[in-house]
């Protein structure tokens, strides 16, 4: 007993900065895991990853601008990716691109400017802060942002549910019964980006993806319906977070990167096990059915 | 339309005066609704070059009309204008009923098979012209989802995945999604290709029963056979309207080869502007 409280409840006891980082890292939780679910819904999944790029120059902007401030840093990468991100889905629409290469334009571009903002004034250093965070030194105002973008997710998300699911499935049907599509991708896009801002500080705009992306795809290999996927997405990540935390404070290991390979841990095992789709069921030859 | 005539006091007088005629003319209303659907010279174009091209008439309420034509005729684009999915290059399309009650089942319908999203669910997204993004799902909408999934003859596979479905089978459940929008005119588009005979009898059997209730169905096809058997009336085009009227008249030998000899002559990209 002794054990198991020195092991997973000491260093969140002991350290105000574990304290900090669990907490920063459930908050993200509840927003990445529905977020991660609609983007392996829409088929976005690397997307996420080249939006995370776009912010990079508009957090290089704000670096320029005002120095290490996390207020504008994150208000710079905002919206500078919701740009991006907004006129790649608007390009979409209106020329023959399909998102996915718009979104890659417009993010190469923003990476290359990206890094040569960084570099004009800042180190390779804070060029990797952005990348991929500080989870051990997160601020009050970060907490914040992150609180208050994981609130904000929750309910945006409550009112698009609906409206995202059709426009996954049937954009069509959802165009000819009258409903706004666009508006709720807009909404999502945008939803994708303020998390990915709200984790710079903690994770890295690069590592924000993992939490968002690994959990939701385990879900899928677990179950089949969207509303479980998200609890479950949730409840992994969230998961994740706490065995990343611990594992990488008794092995003196970077944290924000154990927590995405807690989560990397578990999307393997959903992979080899899982009840929906995983290899094991595969590969194991069940006697066939009468009909 | 003189419309608005009768209503006024000067046409409304004599109707008053003579109250013992039944066969008093109908209102201006009744003769909107009793017609469905009014195309007047209606163009639509893709990039100019027209696809539906300068095309009149009316559907009656409660007609059950096959659209036919060779392959490119514009049967598919005439449709989605009707849904109001395309605009209208030329002429109008004009409605006797509300636009938004207009059911619309796509040729391809580019939905991901593999979506986790069960057969009822996919039903209940026919009720979205009520609860709309945001409202609760009623009890009796839901009873109504299962009501039409087993009206289309998948009792029992309420909650089955659609992924787990065959192709015959998805049909069904779109149409039993069309079913649940309680729509006033149907539009099928190829509603039974790649779907085999006993799937298409029992489909055509809730097409019926649409008309029974009431519905006016517009349907595109291409097996000739079938429209003769099964639709009373047929819309002949190939891009220009070639007959419209009763299914076996419409669909003579003569017309038909009327329309092969027009889709014959679309391949010209050198095109004059249409002086009509």
């Amino acid at each position: 007993m002794q054990l198991v409280h020195d092991v997973l409840a000491q260093p969140f006891i002991e350290f105000g900065f574990m304290r900090r980082a669990l907490v920063a890292c459930l908050a993200l939780s509840i927003s990445a895991g529905p977020i991660g679910v609609f983007l392996v819904l829409r088929r976005m999944s690397l997307m996420g990853d080249a939006m995370s790029h776009a912010i990079l120059p508009g957090a290089a902007i704000g670096f320029l601008v005002a120095g290490l401030s996390l207020w504008a840093m994150s208000l710079g990468g905002l919206v500078v990716a919701l740009v991006v991100a907004l006129s790649a889905g608007a390009m979409s629409r209106v020329t023959p691109l399909k998102e996915d290469a718009a979104l890659a334009g417009f993010f190469l571009i923003s990476l290359a400017l990206g890094v040569l903002l960084v570099s004009v004034k800042g180190s390779s250093v804070d060029l990797l802060h952005i990348l991929f965070g500080t989870l051990l030194a997160v601020s009050d105002s970060a907490l914040l942002l992150i609180a208050g973008a994981s609130t904000v997710t929750v309910v945006a998300l409550a009112l698009v549910y609906r409206t995202l699911i059709l426009e996954c499935f049937d954009p069509g049907f959802l165009r000819a019964v009258g409903g706004r599509g666009g508006l709720a991708h807009a909404t999502f896009l945008a939803l994708v980006v303020l998390n990915m801002v709200a984790a710079m500080q903690a994770l890295g705009t690069l590592m924000a993806i993992g939490l968002m992306m690994l959990p939701a795809t385990s879900a899928r290999l677990w179950t089949i319906s969207i509303g479980r996927m998200v609890g479950l997405a949730v409840l992994l990540a969230m998961l994740s977070s706490v065995a990343g935390l611990i594992v990488s404070y008794h092995v003196n290991l970077p944290s924000g990167p154990s927590v995405i390979l807690a989560a990397g841990c578990v999307y393997l095992v959903s992979l080899a096990v899982g009840s929906n789709g995983g290899l094991l069921r595969r590969y194991i030859r069940r006697p066939h059915l009468e009909h | 339309m003189g419309g608005g005539l009768v209503g006024s006091p000067v046409e409304a007088a004599p109707l008053r005066a003579a109250p013992h005629d039944h066969r008093a003319p109908a209102t201006p209303q009744l003769v909107r609704s009793a017609e469905v659907l009014r195309l007047e010279d209606v163009t639509i174009a893709y990039d100019r070059h027209p696809v539906v091209h300068h095309i009149s008439g009316a559907f009656q309420a409660r007609s059950l009309t096959a659209l036919v034509g060779p392959n490119g005729a514009g049967k598919s684009t005439l449709l989605k204008a009707i849904a109001g999915l395309l605009p209208v290059t030329a002429g109008e399309i004009r409605f006797g009923i509300d636009r938004r009650a207009i059911g619309y089942l796509p040729q391809v319908v580019d939905v991901d098979r593999s979506f986790p999203l069960r057969v009822v669910d996919v039903v209940d997204f026919g009720h979205w012209r009520k609860i709309g993004a945001l409202h609760r799902l009623a009890r009796e909408d839901r009873a109504a989802s299962v009501a039409a999934v087993a009206a289309v003859g998948l009792a029992g596979l309420e909650h089955q995945p659609i992924g787990k479905l065959s192709v015959g089978q998805f049909q069904r459940v779109l149409f039993a999604r069309l079913m649940v929008q309680e729509a006033a005119l149907i539009l099928l588009d190829e509603p039974f290709n790649a779907i085999d005979q006993k799937t298409t009898a029992d489909l055509m059997d809730v097409v019926r029963g649409w008309q029974a209730e009431g519905r006016t169905v517009i349907a595109a096809l291409h097996d000739l056979e079938q429209v003769k058997r099964d639709f009373p009336d047929a819309l002949l085009m190939a891009r220009e309207l070639v007959a419209w009227g009763p299914a076996r008249q419409t669909l003579s030998d003569e017309n038909l080869a009327r329309a092969r000899a027009l889709a014959g002559g679309w391949s010209d990209p050198a095109a004059a502007i249409c002086a009509r």
